[in-house]
């Protein structure tokens, strides 16, 4: 007991440690890709060591949401973290305190809070954020459900250590169509939750445009950096869902030994590195979507769920 | 067979061939449209070729070889010969149903697919005939709609031929003997349509300037002129 709760700590500190380098390696690919030099991987780190040390400055017009929010922003993808497979393949000390359903309600519930948040502040920039991001939230929230019905249909259960276990196996079960599908699906809705581009620009300055940056624009010092690591996280958090959860458990850790822990982040972080390309390619191939195509956009990927419970339900699927 | 590679990639192409369906019925420049309709005949004649193998029937090997053949090369070629180039920029605006619709009408129909088929797949006992017959039926029914919703003749033209890719990836699995000479015509066909409809395309284009189904009504006017 006390071996898997020190796993899960190791779990948390992975991804409290590396959600910073995984934003910094995305942002250095994509401007690689348009053939600029980038900034340094380790700039996100930085950034937060900046903003850490600067001073904090909050309007008298806000209420306790406003100074609780980033707290909240940057504790949730951590309870998150507790159920999910990051780094072992087998169940660890809280994994079956709340399923993928719960995981999503961590996640909806800091999403709740940061647009309070945004509101609360009364700038004009921060409201309309908080409105776009609550209209890709609910987009979204049908093709999470589907999702993890269809999830539940295959696999029996929807808790993700039991899950990861059915895609692989057999052959035919990987590359069954209920699971492309399923994957197909789950990518949109990351690129969708994750603000990244056919949905949302995450390098855009544009404050009439944003839609997931508006929401920390009020924040400095401290509150901006605990937003933003939060944020970070949460995407690695996605990442490692759909990588470990729904792709397959490859280069998780069989072993109990701490050895073995230590020995699947670099792996995991392999399987990361491939997806930020694969990420790269999508976001450096695509335009962003007008606002009011992204519901076209989260439309398709609900019919693509829908498509992948239908042939997970019927036979031959 | 269930377990064999072939037969893991066979169920890859099933799942991919529903995706540039309901792709080619939410794209809607004309250029996109037919970039999915190539796609989903590589994926065709990919699935030709594996069942092909795990079967041993050069039937089936020739028969991918067609679909490359007439699909992949001919009838792109064909239709970029005979029309101009801004007609494959298009967007197509004015949509009898919006896209968003269309892909839900698409969804209730791979659904009401999976439906009709599932007494016939589980009598059947082969996992090849209950991957891909629900699936090609569902190509089918989806190419069928695309033909009836879309307004530009091009679109129109693919729905056609999507459905033929629909039939022919349920036809691989439940008749794999199929006799050549069928399914040789059967390509000759579609390209034949290829030609007539890009051909009809052309002329329309040259007297209305307008290739729109919807705007069409102009004709009959000038014919009772």
């Amino acid at each position: 007991m006390t071996r898997t709760v020190a796993f899960n700590i190791i779990q948390l500190l992975f991804v409290i440690g590396f959600a910073p380098l995984y934003s910094g390696v995305l942002s250095r690919f994509k401007e690689n890709v348009q053939s600029k030099r980038g900034p340094s991987i380790l700039q996100p780190y930085r950034d937060l060591w900046k903003l850490f040390h600067k001073d904090e400055v909050v309007s008298q017009e806000t209420t306790w949401i406003f100074r609780f929010t980033p707290y909240l922003v940057f504790v949730i993808p951590l309870f998150v973290t507790t159920l999910i497979p990051v780094l072992t393949d087998y169940p660890l000390a809280f994994a079956f305190m709340g399923d993928m359903l719960a995981g999503g309600f961590f996640l909806a519930f800091a999403g709740f809070f940061a647009a309070l948040a945004a509101v609360d502040t009364g700038n004009p920039y921060g409201p309309m954020g908080a409105s776009r991001t609550r209209m890709v939230g609910f987009l979204a929230e049908p093709v999470f459900m589907i999702v993890f019905f269809t999830v539940s249909f295959v696999a029996q259960s929807t808790i993700p250590y039991i899950v990861q276990q059915k895609w692989v196996a057999s052959a035919a079960a990987f590359f069954s169509p209920a699971h492309i599908l399923l994957l197909i699906a789950f990518l949109m809705l990351i690129l969708a939750e994750g603000g990244k581009i056919p949905v949302d620009n995450p390098s855009g300055h544009f404050e009439l445009a944003m839609i997931d940056e508006s929401k920390g624009l009020e924040y400095s010092g401290r509150g901006a950096a605990l937003m933003k690591w939060g944020g970070q996280m949460k995407f690695l958090v996605l990442t490692c869902i759909f990588l470990n959860v729904l792709v397959a458990p490859w280069g998780l850790a069989h072993g109990t030994g701490v050895a073995d822990v230590l020995l699947a982040a670099p792996q995991i972080l392999f399987k990361i590195l491939l997806f930020a390309i694969v990420l790269v390619m999508i976001e450096t191939s695509l335009s962003k979507l007008r606002l009011f195509r992204i519901s076209e956009f989260l439309g398709a990927a609900f019919i693509i769920s829908v498509a992948a419970m239908v042939t997970s339900i019927f036979p031959g699927g | 067979m269930p377990s064999s590679i072939p037969h893991a990639l066979n169920t890859l192409c099933a799942g991919l061939i529903l995706i540039s369906a309901f792709a080619m019925v939410a794209t809607r420049q004309v250029q996109g449209v037919t970039r999915f309709f190539v796609a989903q005949s590589i994926l065709l004649a990919t699935s030709c070729f594996l069942l092909a193998y795990s079967q041993h029937s050069t039937d089936l090997f020739a028969l991918g070889l067609i679909t490359i053949g007439a699909k992949v090369v001919t009838i792109p070629w064909v239709l970029r010969r005979l029309l101009p180039a801004d007609f494959y920029e298009r967007r197509e605006i004015t949509q009898g149903i919006n896209i968003p619709t269309s892909l839900l009408l698409a969804l209730l129909l791979a659904i009401f697919a999976e439906f009709l088929m599932s007494p016939i797949v589980d009598a059947a006992h082969n996992p090849v005939i209950a991957l891909n017959l629900p699936i090609g039926l569902a190509c089918l029914l989806i190419g069928a709609y695309s033909l009836v919703a879309r307004r530009e003749a091009i679109p129109q033209l693919i729905g056609i031929l999507a459905m033929e890719n629909g039939t022919f990836f349920a036809g691989i699995a439940i008749a794999p003997q199929l006799p050549i000479i069928a399914e040789l015509a059967i390509a000759v066909d579609v390209a034949l349509i290829a030609v007539v409809v890009g051909l009809l395309t052309r002329t329309i284009r040259e007297t209305l300037g307008t290739t729109e189904a919807a705007s069409l009504g102009e004709l009959k006017e000038e014919a009772a002129k």
